[in-house]
């Protein structure tokens, strides 16, 4: 099982083998990968605690349902498939800034993790504005041949490497 | 209980395949951003182009259904750049920071907790979404070939051409 603890699979064979499981995980059940439905279901678990009868009465946690489906525990078993890989390749564990914004903007764990806060709040919100994320409607959205796929991709991509300029300038630091 | 059993298991997967694809990571989503190393890009497009020629085959079998998300261009493109914004700063999507966390890539933890904010901060502002960005430039659930009334098969073959073309000149450059 080498190939199980190799660090690097091609990026294509890799995409070969996540087509596959996305053509299977439609045939067999009926599911499109998609991730960012899920967090709107955390939301709606994390208010209900503190006010039940307020997110019953919102149109949007109607709409999404705040329940552990499909999604939530294929959201979740990401986060263990990589787990299980990175250890499975003996990958350094417990990195707490990511080298390339290290090389810009510093060692500090503050800045970094309010920035990636900050970024994520943002993010979510666009990517339910959109009704969709690169799995919804990156992967799922383009292999149907959907126009909001397209239209929702090239936007993400867009505004992305906007922000990678105005962050990172137009240097080539990195190679 | 089947349905969730399932889930976990193609999660899994998915997550094992990304990391083994060095997707899940800061320095890629931003390499990508910044126009230097297109690795997650070249995994996305074969991801989709495997898909979409198995999902058409399945569907023209009668097999499977597919599952489109509508196009209105309000939510796709004003969402769309909102969330490239937010990724531009967080440097993971939805999906691969589940995956990051579980690399051990924890400042993806409060990017994490930052997504959580935003989706309860669309629950907030949806009713106003509804009647407003939501309702710009509806077209409904439509893919390219129902959008130009030709057979999908043509779009498949372009699309896969066209997607050949831009890995070939990916790996020409040597991004």
């Amino acid at each position: 099982m080498d190939i199980l603890r190799k660090k690097t699979w091609s990026p294509y064979t890799a995409g070969v083998l996540a087509g596959i499981l996305l053509v299977l995980s439609v045939f067999i059940m009926g599911k499109y990968f998609g991730a960012s439905t899920t967090f709107v279901r955390v939301a709606g678990f994390v208010e209900q605690s503190v006010a039940p009868e307020k997110v019953a009465s919102m149109a949007y946690f109607i709409k999404e349902k705040v329940i552990i489906d499909w999604q939530f525990v294929f959201v979740f078993g990401v986060l263990f498939g990589a787990l299980a890989s990175a250890w499975l390749s003996k990958e350094k564990m417990a990195v707490a800034v990511p080298p390339m914004w290290e090389a810009r903007f510093g060692q500090s764990r503050v800045r970094r993790w309010m920035a990636a806060f900050l970024g994520g709040t943002v993010l979510m919100f666009g990517a339910r504005l959109a009704d969709g994320c690169p799995s919804g409607h990156g992967l799922s959205g383009l292999a149907q041949i959907a126009i909001s796929g397209y239209v929702s991709l090239i936007c993400f991509f867009l505004a992305g490497m906007i922000l990678a300029r105005i962050l990172y300038g137009g240097g080539n630091d990195h190679e | 209980m089947n349905e969730l059993l399932i889930g976990a298991i193609t999660g899994i997967l998915f997550g094992f395949i990304m990391q083994k694809a060095q997707v899940i990571r800061y320095d890629k989503q931003m390499a990508a951003l910044r126009l230097q190393d297109m690795t997650i890009v070249k995994f996305m497009l074969t991801t989709i182009l495997v898909a979409m020629v198995g999902m058409y085959l399945l569907f023209d079998l009668g097999l499977i259904k597919f599952s489109l998300k509508p196009l209105i261009l309000g939510g796709n493109v004003l969402g769309g750049l909102i969330f490239g914004i937010g990724w531009g700063i967080l440097g993971y999507c939805p999906a691969t920071a589940m995956g990051a966390l579980g690399e051990g890539r924890y400042d993806s933890a409060f990017g994490l907790m930052g997504m959580i904010l935003g989706a309860g901060l669309y629950a907030e502002a949806y009713p106003l979404m509804k009647e407003t960005v939501l309702t710009w430039g509806d077209f409904g659930k439509i893919t390219i070939p129902l959008a130009l009334g030709i057979n999908h098969w043509i779009v498949i073959v372009i699309l896969g051409a066209l997607f050949i073309v831009l890995f070939r000149w990916f790996e020409k450059k040597g991004l």
